[in-house]
């Protein structure tokens, strides 16, 4: 967010939508009559321009962003427990820090899409009690296990090489607040998908057990991987309405075919075979051709029936549950310091009161 | 259970000589675990070397749509901008 050169202009908008204060930017403004305010946020998408927090915008789009911002910050946080299984167990100090920052990032990632979610005019515990309750989900592909430590090397290249290709075109999303969180998200992702691509290396060339495992963690992960992009063009419920919005750039299968075009190449350099026989290079189309994915998986994991589903959201629900006394407490001492200096004469006012007030954090 | 911490807006100075700019939000109890959370979260890559924490519920902003009417008088004000004078030419350094 820091990147974009207006953002600090345009602080003050995204704070008062953050706030709530304008929360129901959508609903009907006595000043302007519909058909006028339709009109000039069509204006905004056809120039191409960002959509930013307190615009009138169709209730439709909204509740389009908060679906998918939240289901996007979901998969962040719960992206963290198939790794985080592997921290512990880390074969060296390296991998372990570069794992533990890895994961920090995650719960980083998570953070500002509940911010730039919460610039709609929801609040981040609806969306985590939505997420606990089973009402939004989240990636279907945090519901597979991690069952070595290979996989971790399958994450990062696989999982986030394929989210990578996802947001980078929501970097030009029109809703402003969404893609300046990708602009961050993007930049973190490429130390994400290296690492992984790294230890996968590694791996591969290895000893002839650490090549199996590298290889078992390929055939695991491709196919869900290419299930990250969601169901063809033709089956994908909210594509159009999405691409005319600007909220989304590429089709589903587009971007898919980006995918397996960037990945087929990285497997050879890492000594490893796609487990797809119908995979290859077709000289007219400038692409790879691949195989018919499994789109019954997909849906089953999707209904909840996955290897892992229920495991993830009780493992999410337990850690909120966990935190709740923290967080209680910490709000007790803030109101017990509040009524401490309420308490106080005003002795201790600043005496250049536009000084902004150090609050030191060490 | 809603938790009920209050949302500060974040704003950072990326390196000196440049003024703070907004970069998201976080939630806290108090200003202190703001500013923590903010550094844990915006500056994990020394994006930064001074925050400020804002509750956002303290900030006003002007509303778009008295876009027009507010931002007006700036409009019609051409003469505030050097290219509306007539220099002859030949003229330098001005």
């Amino acid at each position: 967010m820091t990147a974009e050169g207006s953002a600090g202009t345009e602080g003050a908008a995204g704070v008062a939508g953050a706030a709530g204060a304008e929360a129901a930017a959508g609903a009907a403004r006595p000043g302007a009559a519909p058909r006028e305010l339709q009109a000039r946020f069509e204006e905004l998408i056809a120039a191409d321009e960002r959509v930013e927090p307190r615009d009138w915008m169709p209730e439709a789009y909204r509740k389009t962003l908060v679906r998918q911002i939240a289901q996007h910050a979901h998969s962040e946080i719960i992206g963290m427990q198939p790794e985080g299984n592997w921290i512990t167990r880390a074969p060296s100090l390296r991998r372990k820090a570069i794992l533990l920052a890895k994961v920090q990032d995650e719960a980083g990632h998570g953070l500002y899409l509940y911010a730039a979610a919460e610039t709609l005019g929801v609040d981040r515990a609806d969306l985590l009690d939505a997420l606990h309750t089973g009402r939004q989900k989240y990636s279907s592909i945090f519901n597979y296990p991690t069952l070595t430590w290979a996989d971790i090397g399958a994450i990062g290249w696989l999982v986030d090489g394929a989210a990578i290709i996802n947001q980078i075109p929501l970097q030009r999303c029109s809703y402003g607040p969404y893609a300046r969180a990708m602009v961050r998200i993007c930049k973190e992702e490429s130390f994400h998908q290296r690492q992984g691509f790294e230890l996968l290396h590694d791996l591969a060339h290895g000893t002839p057990e650490q090549h199996a495992m590298a290889q078992d963690a390929l055939d695991r992960w491709w196919w869900p991987s290419l299930m990250m992009f969601g169901p063809p063009d033709a089956e994908s419920a909210h594509s159009a309405q999405s691409m005319a919005w600007r909220i989304k750039r590429h089709s589903n299968d587009d971007l898919r075919q980006r995918f397996v075009d960037i990945s087929a190449p990285q497997a050879e350099a890492l000594g490893l075979t796609i487990p797809d026989p119908d995979l290859r290079w077709n000289e007219e189309r400038g692409h790879y051709d691949f195989g018919e994915i499994d789109w019954s998986e997909f849906q089953e994991v999707l209904a909840g029936n996955g290897p892992c589903n229920r495991q993830r959201v009780a493992q999410r629900v337990r850690a909120h549950e966990d935190g709740e006394w923290v967080r209680q407490a910490a709000l007790a001492y803030a109101a017990k310091q509040e009524a401490k200096l309420a308490a106080k004469p005003a002795a201790n006012l600043s005496e250049n009161p536009s000084e902004t007030k150090e609050v030191v954090a060490a | 259970m809603s938790t009920g911490l209050p949302l500060w807006e974040v704003f950072i100075r990326s390196r000196r000589g440049l003024s703070h700019q907004h970069v998201g939000s976080v939630h806290a109890s108090d200003a202190e675990m703001a500013l923590r959370n903010a550094r844990d979260l915006y500056t994990r890559r020394g994006e930064g070397v001074s925050i400020w924490v804002v509750p956002a519920a303290q900030v006003s902003a002007s509303s778009p749509d008295e876009k027009e009417p507010f931002f007006d008088p700036a409009a019609d004000k051409t003469y505030r901008h050097p290219t509306f004078y007539r220099i002859p030419e030949g003229v330098k350094n001005l």
